[in-house]
C-alpha cells in the first residue's frame, strides 16, 4: 500500500486518492487548434523507469489535486505539492497564517 | 514409524484430554497438541497422499513448512482444505479428513499414478497443451482423469458462513516472530518507550525454545512476555505476517476461532490486521531443510529438528529408533535431546569428525557414523530401514550396501533463514557460503532482521544480533561498528543437498507435495528451462501450498550443479505474498453480501417502499423501478405509468442526479469552456441543456445548468457520471484553468429532486406550490425560479426549472433533502387529485425512449456528438474541452454508427436490448449497428427502440433492417426511424 503525505490532510493510504495521470503533461491552451499538440497531450506518455511526477486527487479527503513524485521502480514517494500554484503558495506560509489566527 | 506419547514431558496439558474425529475415527490428544502431534502420538503414520503419484505421505515437519500433513478441516459449508496439521490446534469436536485419496489414505486407488510415473514428469501438463497431441482429445482425456484424481483438497461449494473483520493499527515497531530474538528485541524497545506489536504465527511464544522444553527457557519466555506486556507492548499469537508492502504497511491474519470448539457467535473467524508501523523488526526465524536421497518422501522421514520438537514440545516419540542424517553441528543438540528422552539414536554425519560438537557428542556416547550419508529408504508405507553410503571430502558417495534398521529418519541439510517478507519488498536474497543458505540482502527501508532470520543460529548470537538492531532503532545517529557476532555454527556447514550414486536412479523428492524430484530438475535443465524462475514453473517446484519451504534450496542446488555454477550465481526465485495461504473471506472483511459496496438511498426511499414500489439498483443507488397496483406485472405497471404521464400527470424521484454548485466571478467563463454550447449569454433565471466532452472528443455527460445569479450556477449531471464530472471539474480548476476564480462543490446529497410531468403538471403545481405563477408567460420553457412553500407551519425553500426529460410539460422541483418526504407526499396528493400517479425508472425509460433522449445506455464513452445527433449544438465560435480532437478524421467519418429509432416491421413483434442490426441476407459478424434500449410504447401501442446504426437515419430510412438477437435465437425485420419518435416538434413540452 502506497501512503501519500497530503499537504492538507497528512499521511494517508493511497485508497483515499484517485490516480489521475502523468503530472508532467502540459495541455495546450484551449485556443490551440493544432490536433497534433492535443494528441500528444492526451495520448502520449513516457512511462519512465525511476522518478515520475503524477497527478493524484485526494478524493476521500480534501479533494486537492496533488503533484506526487513517485519512483516507478521502488515506489518511493518523494515531494508532494498541490497542483494549483496558489494553493501551494498558501500552504508554504503556515507560520504567518497561524500568527494571524 | 509408529509414534507414541512419552510417559511425561511436553508443553501439553495432560489433565485436559481432547477428542476429535479423523477420517471417522475418534482420536484423543491433549490441550496444547496440534493435529499432527495428536495423530503422531496415536500412531497414525500415513496422513495423506501426494498430488501427482499418490505416494503415501506422513508428517514431515513441525511448522508452516509442512508438505505432508495437510487436511480438510470442518464440515459442510465450514470446510477448509489444505490446513497444515502441524500448525492447527485440536479442539473437542474438530472434524479432520485426509486428502487426495480415495477411499482413504491407507488404501488409495490413485496410487496407480505412481506406476505411470514416466508420463507424469516435469512439464507434463504443458506438453499435453502443445504438440504432438495439440488439438486432439488426448489432453481432454488426461485432464479428466488427473483432475479427478488430483486436487489439493476440496473446498465447499456453499457460501462461507463465517464472518471476518479488518482492523487497522499504527505503532512504532512491529516485530515479526516471537522466538528468543523477537521477544528480546520487543522487550527492550517497549521498555525504552516505543509502542511495540509482537506477532507470532504459532499459538505460543518461544520459537525454537519450545522444542527443548527446559525450565530455563520456559522462565525466559514467561519473563519476556510479562515484561513486554507491562511495558505496554501487544503480543498477538496465531497471527501470521503474510505480506510486506510499500510504506512498511504489513498485512497480518489472526486466526481467532479455528482453535475453539464453541466460539462466541460475536467473534469473527479471522481478522485481517493492516499495520502501519514506523519500523519493522523481522525475527521470522529459519526453517530446516531436508536432503535429497532415495525415497526420502516415505512416512517416517522427517526434518531432524522436527523429531526433537515433537518430543520436547508435545511429549511425542516419532518412533523407537531414529537415524539423524546431517551435514552440520546443529543436529547434535536434537540428537542428544532425543537420546536423553529414551529414543534409540544413530547420527549419520556426512563430515569427518573434526568439530567440537561432534567430539562432545561422541564423549557422551552418542552413536555416530562419520562421513556417512543416507542413500535410500527401505519400506513402502513407512521406514523399515536405511541404506547408507560413504561420502568422501568432495561429496562423492559410494554405497557399500550397508542397511541400518530404524523406523524414523530425521534429515537436515542445514537451515534457511526466512527471507520471504523482505523478498516481498523486492530485496534479493544473497547466498552466504558460511551458512550454506540465502540471507536477505541490504534494504534502505526501516527494517531490521535479527536472530536466525539473519543466519544467527546460536542462541547467544541471536540475542546479540537483537541488541544491535535495538541500538540502531533507538540511537540511529550512532552507527555501531560492524559487530563480529558469528553466523551459523562455530564450524561452517558442509554443502550437502543431494545424495547421488553413479549408476543408480533414486527417487529423491525435493517437493513432496507436488511430487517434484531431482530427476525432474535435471530434465528441466536438459530441455532448456535453466533460469530458476523457468525451472520453478516448468517443474511446479515450490508451487504447492507449502511453497517448497523444505525443498526449494535442494532444487536450486540441483539446477546449479547441472549448470555447473555456484548457487550464488544461479539464484533464487522471488517470494511473493502471501507467506502462507490466506482465506479470501478475511481479505474481504465485512465487505460481502449487501455490504459489498455502499447503498445509497434517496430522501424519499421509505415513501416509495410504503407506496409498494419495486426497487432497482442503479450503481450504488436504490431507485423506485415501478409501482405495481393490484398485482400488476412490471410490464403492466410501467405501461400504465407512462400512459398516465402522457394523459394527465406523473411524478418521479430524480434525487440521484448529480448536483454541483458552481460559484465565483468566472463561473460563466468556466461553463463556456467545459460545455460544447454557449453559456456566455444565459440570463439569470434560465436553464440550458449542456453537453460536455472529454479531451479526446467523446461525449462525457449531459445535463441542465441553471443560472441562479450573476456568479452562481446549479449544474445537474447524470446519476452515473456525477462523481467523474465533479472530479474532472476540480481537476481542470486546479491544473489547467487556474486563472479562473471559480469554486465547485458537490451538493448532490443536499437536494431532493422531484420531476412533475404531464399535461396537468401546471394545474398540480399551481395548487401545490402557490407561491409561484406557473403560467406559460411567467414560467416559460427553460425558466428557473425559487420560492418557498408553507407546509404545516414549516417554511420550505425550493427551486424549480421548467425542463422535460419525458417530452411533456414538466418541471423539476428541488427541496432541501430533509424535506424530500413531506414535499413528495404533498405533491403526491395533488397529483392523485388530478388523476395522476408516481412513476418509476421503467416508465421514465419508456418516455425518454419515445422522445429519443439519451442516457448512459447511449452515452457509453465511445460516442461522439455526431453519433448522438448533437453536432448542431456545438459552438463554432468558441473553443471548449474536446473541441479539437473531436474533429479527427476517424471521428467525423459519416459511416460511423449514429443514433436512430427502431420500429419492428410487424408491429406485434417484440425485440430486445443488445440485439445487433444487420442488412438483410447478411446477419453475421458484428452487423451494422446495435440496439441500446427498447420499450413497449403506450403512445405508439407497440415495441420501439433506440440504437446506433452505420450511416444513421439518412442511410437506412427507406430500407429494411434485420434485428438479430443470436443469444435468444430471434431475428425479425425492422425499420429505422428518426430517434425523435414522439412529438418531434416539442409542442407538448413547450405549451
Ligand atoms: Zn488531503
Amino acid at each position: 500500500m502506497l501512503r501519500l503525505d497530503c499537504p492538507v490532510c497528512g499521511l494517508r493510504d493511497h485508497d483515499e486518492f484517485t490516480y489521475l495521470e502523468d503530472g508532467s503533461i502540459t495541455y495546450p491552451k484551449l485556443t490551440n487548434e493544432n490536433q497534433d499538440d492535443w494528441f500528444d497531450a492526451v495520448y502520449l506518455r513516457e512511462n519512465p523507469r525511476g522518478r515520475h511526477v503524477e497527478k493524484w486527487h485526494h478524493t476521500f479527503g480534501c479533494r486537492t489535486v496533488l503533484l506526487v513524485e513517485r519512483d516507478t521502480l521502488t515506489h518511493v514517494i518523494g515531494k508532494i505539492k498541490p497542483a494549483h500554484p496558489k494553493i501551494a503558495a498558501a500552504l508554504k506560509q503556515p507560520a504567518t497564517a497561524k500568527k494571524r489566527s | 514409524m509408529t509414534g507414541s506419547r512419552f510417559a511425561s514431558g511436553g508443553l501439553i496439558d495432560r489433565k485436559k484430554p481432547i477428542t476429535f474425529q479423523y477420517d471417522g475415527m475418534r482420536v484423543q490428544g491433549f490441550a496444547g497438541d496440534t493435529i499432527a502431534s495428536a495423530l503422531m502420538a496415536s500412531g497414525h503414520q500415513i496422513v495423506g497422499r501426494s498430488f501427482k503419484y499418490h505416494r503415501p505421505r506422513g508428517i514431515n515437519s513441525a511448522g508452516p513448512e509442512e508438505s505432508g500433513a495437510l487436511f480438510t478441516v470442518g464440515d459442510n459449508a465450514n470446510r477448509t482444505p489444505n490446513v497444515k496439521g502441524t500448525i492447527a490446534e485440536i479442539h473437542d469436536g474438530l472434524i479432520v479428513r485426509s486428502q487426495n485419496a480415495f477411499p482413504n489414505v491407507r488404501y488409495d486407488v490413485g496410487a496407480v499414478n505412481g506406476l505411470i510415473a514416466p508420463f507424469l514428469t516435469a512439464g507434463f501438463y504443458y506438453k499435453t497443451f502443445v504438440g504432438p497431441f495439440s488439438g486432439t482429445r488426448f489432453w481432454m482425456m488426461f485432464e479428466y482423469f488427473i483432475r479427478k484424481a488430483a486436487g489439493l483438497g476440496v473446498a465447499s461449494r456453499d457460501a462461507d458462513p463465517a464472518t471476518y473483520d479488518i482492523a487497522h493499527h499504527h505503532c512504532d515497531i512491529l516485530v515479526v516472530g516471537a522466538g528468543p530474538s523477537g521477544l528480546w528485541t520487543a522487550v527492550q524497545l517497549a521498555e525504552a518507550g516505543q509502542s511495540v506489536m509482537l506477532v507470532e504465527q504459532d499459538f505460543a511464544c518461544g520459537g525454537q525454545l519450545l522444542s527443548r522444553n527446559n525450565a530455563r527457557d520456559a522462565a525466559f519466555i514467561a519473563e519476556m512476555q510479562s515484561r513486554l506486556t507491562r511495558a505496554g507492548g501487544r503480543i498477538m499469537v496465531r497471527t501470521t505476517a503474510f505480506g510486506l508492502y510499500d510504506g512498511l504497511v504489513t498485512g497480518l491474519v489472526e486466526r481467532v476461532t479455528d482453535h475453539l470448539s464453541a466460539p462466541h457467535e460475536s467473534l469473527p473467524r479471522e481478522i485481517f490486521h493492516i499495520v502501519r508501523p514506523q519500523q519493522i523488526v523481522l525475527a521470522s526465524g529459519a526453517l530446516e531443510r531436508g536432503l535429497a536421497f532415495g525415497n526420502n518422501d516415505r512416512p517416517g522421514v522427517m526434518l531432524a529438528h522436527a523429531v526433537a520438537r515433537y518430543a520436547g514440545r508435545f511429549g511425542v516419540s516419532a518412533g523407537q529408533s531414529c537415524i539423524m542424517a546431517t551435514s552440520h553441528d546443529g543436529t547434535y543438540d536434537d540428537a542428544l535431546q532425543l537420546a536423553e528422552a529414551g529414543m534409540q539414536i544413530c547420527v549419520l554425519d556426512a563430515r569427518p569428525c573434526h568439530t567440537d560438537a561432534q567430539e562432545a557428542a561422541k564423549r557422551v556416547g552418542l552413536d555416530i557414523l562419520f562421513e556417512t550419508v543416507p542413500v535410500q529408504v527401505a519400506g513402502g508405507r513407512g521406514v523399515a530401514g536405511l541404506e547408507v553410503g560413504m561420502c568422501d571430502s568432495d561429496g562423492v558417495v559410494h554405497s557399500d550396501n550397508r542397511m541400518i534398521g530404524a523406523d524414523v529418519v530425521g534429515m537436515s541439510g542445514g537451515y534457511s533463514p526466512v527471507v520471504n517478507l523482505l523478498s516481498h519488498r523486492g530485496v534479493k536474497p544473497v547466498w552466504d557460503a558460511d551458512i550454506q543458505a540465502f540471507r536477505t540482502g541490504p534494504t534502505t527501508e526501516a527494517i531490521q532482521v535479527v536472530g536466525s532470520a539473519d543466519g544467527f543460529y546460536d542462541n547467544e548470537a541471536c540475542l546479540a544480533s537483537a541488541d544491535v538492531a535495538v541500538s540502531h532503532i533507538l540511537r540511529p545517529r550512532r552507527r555501531d561498528a560492524e559487530t563480529d557476532i558469528f553466523r551459523g555454527w562455530q564450524t561452517p556447514a558442509m554443502p550437502l543437498f543431494e545424495i547421488n550414486i553413479q549408476g543408480r536412479s533414486l527417487k529423491s523428492f525435493i517437493d513432496p507435495q507436488h511430487d517434484v524430484t531431482t530427476a525432474d530438475i535435471r530434465q528441466a535443465h536438459s530441455e532448456g528451462f535453466v533460469s530458476v524462475e523457468h525451472m520453478k514453473r516448468y517443474t511446479t517446484l515450490g508451487m504447492a501450498t507449502d511453497q517448497g519451504r523444505m525443498g526449494n534450496i535442494l532444487g536450486l542446488a540441483t539446477m546449479a550443479e547441472a549448470r555447473n555454477m555456484p548457487i550464488a550465481e544461479s539464484g533464487i526465485t522471488t517470494f511473493r505474498p502471501p507467506f502462507t495461504p490466506v482465506s479470501i473471506g478475511v481479505l474481504a472483511g465485512r465487505s460481502s453480501g449487501a455490504d459489498w459496496w455502499p447503498t445509497r438511498r434517496t430522501p424519499m426511499h421509505d415513501t416509495h417502499l410504503s407506496a409498494g414500489a419495486a426497487m432497482m439498483d442503479a450503481g450504488y443507488w436504490k431507485r423506485a423501478w415501478y409501482y405495481p397496483q393490484n398485482g400488476e406485472t412490471m410490464d403492466d405497471a410501467y405501461i400504465r405509468e407512462a400512459a398516465i404521464v402522457r394523459q394527465t400527470v406523473g411524478m418521479v424521484d430524480v434525487s440521484t442526479l448529480g448536483k454541483i454548485a458552481i460559484q465565483g466571478p468566472d463561473a460563466t467563463e468556466f461553463l463556456n469552456q467545459i460545455y460544447i454550447n454557449a453559456f456566455a449569454k444565459l440570463p439569470v433565471g434560465k436553464a440550458r441543456y449542456g453537453i460536455m466532452l472529454r479531451d479526446d472528443g467523446h461525449v462525457m455527460d449531459d445535463g441542465t445548468t441553471w443560472r441562479l445569479s450573476d456568479d452562481e450556477y446549479f449544474m445537474t449531471t447524470t446519476t452515473a457520471q456525477a462523481g467523474p464530472v465533479m472530479l474532472f471539474l476540480e481537476e481542470l480548476l486546479q491544473t489547467r484553468m487556474t486563472n479562473l476564480e471559480v469554486h465547485v462543490s458537490s451538493v448532490s446529497d443536499y437536494w431532493a429532486g422531484i420531476a412533475v410531468a404531464g399535461p396537468l403538471a401546471r394545474q398540480v403545481l399551481t395548487g401545490a406550490l402557490p407561491a409561484l405563477d406557473w403560467s406559460n408567460d411567467a414560467f416559460p420553457f427553460m425558466g428557473v425560479q425559487s420560492a418557498e412553500l408553507n407546509l404545516g407551519g414549516a417554511v420550505i425553500p425550493f427551486r424549480a426549472a421548467r425542463i422535460s426529460f419525458s417530452g411533456e410539460r414538466a418541471w423539476e422541483i428541488y427541496v432541501p433533502a430533509d424535506f424530500g418526504n413531506v414535499v413528495w407526499a404533498h405533491l403526491a396528493e395533488h397529483v392523485a387529485l388530478a388523476g395522476g400517479s408516481p412513476y418509476g425508472m421503467e416508465a421514465l425509460g419508456t418516455l425518454r425512449i419515445e422522445k429519443g433522449h439519451v442516457t448512459g445506455a447511449e452515452l457509453d464513452g465511445r460516442v461522439t456528438l455526431e453519433d448522438a445527433g448533437f453536432a448542431r449544438m456545438a459552438s463554432k465560435t468558441k473553443p471548449y474541452i474536446g473541441s479539437v480532437l473531436r474533429k479527427r478524421p476517424g471521428l467525423m467519418d459519416e459511416a460511423r454508427p449514429s443514433l436512430v429509432g427502431i420500429f419492428p416491421k410487424d408491429r406485434s413483434k417484440q425485440f430486445g436490448t443488445g440485439a445487433i442490426l444487420c442488412e438483410p441476407g447478411a446477419v453475421s459478424g458484428f452487423g451494422k449497428g446495435w440496439i441500446t434500449a427498447v420499450t413497449h410504447s403506450p403512445a405508439f401501442g407497440h415495441w420501439i427502440g433506440l440504437g446506433f446504426v452505420s450511416g444513421g437515419y439518412d442511410a437506412w430510412h427507406d430500407k429494411t433492417v434485420m434485428i438479430a438477437d443470436p443469444v435468444r435465437g430471434v431475428t425479425i425485420e425492422g425499420e429505422i426511424v428518426s430517434p425523435h419518435m414522439f412529438d418531434p416538434e416539442g409542442g407538448r413540452q413547450n405549451g
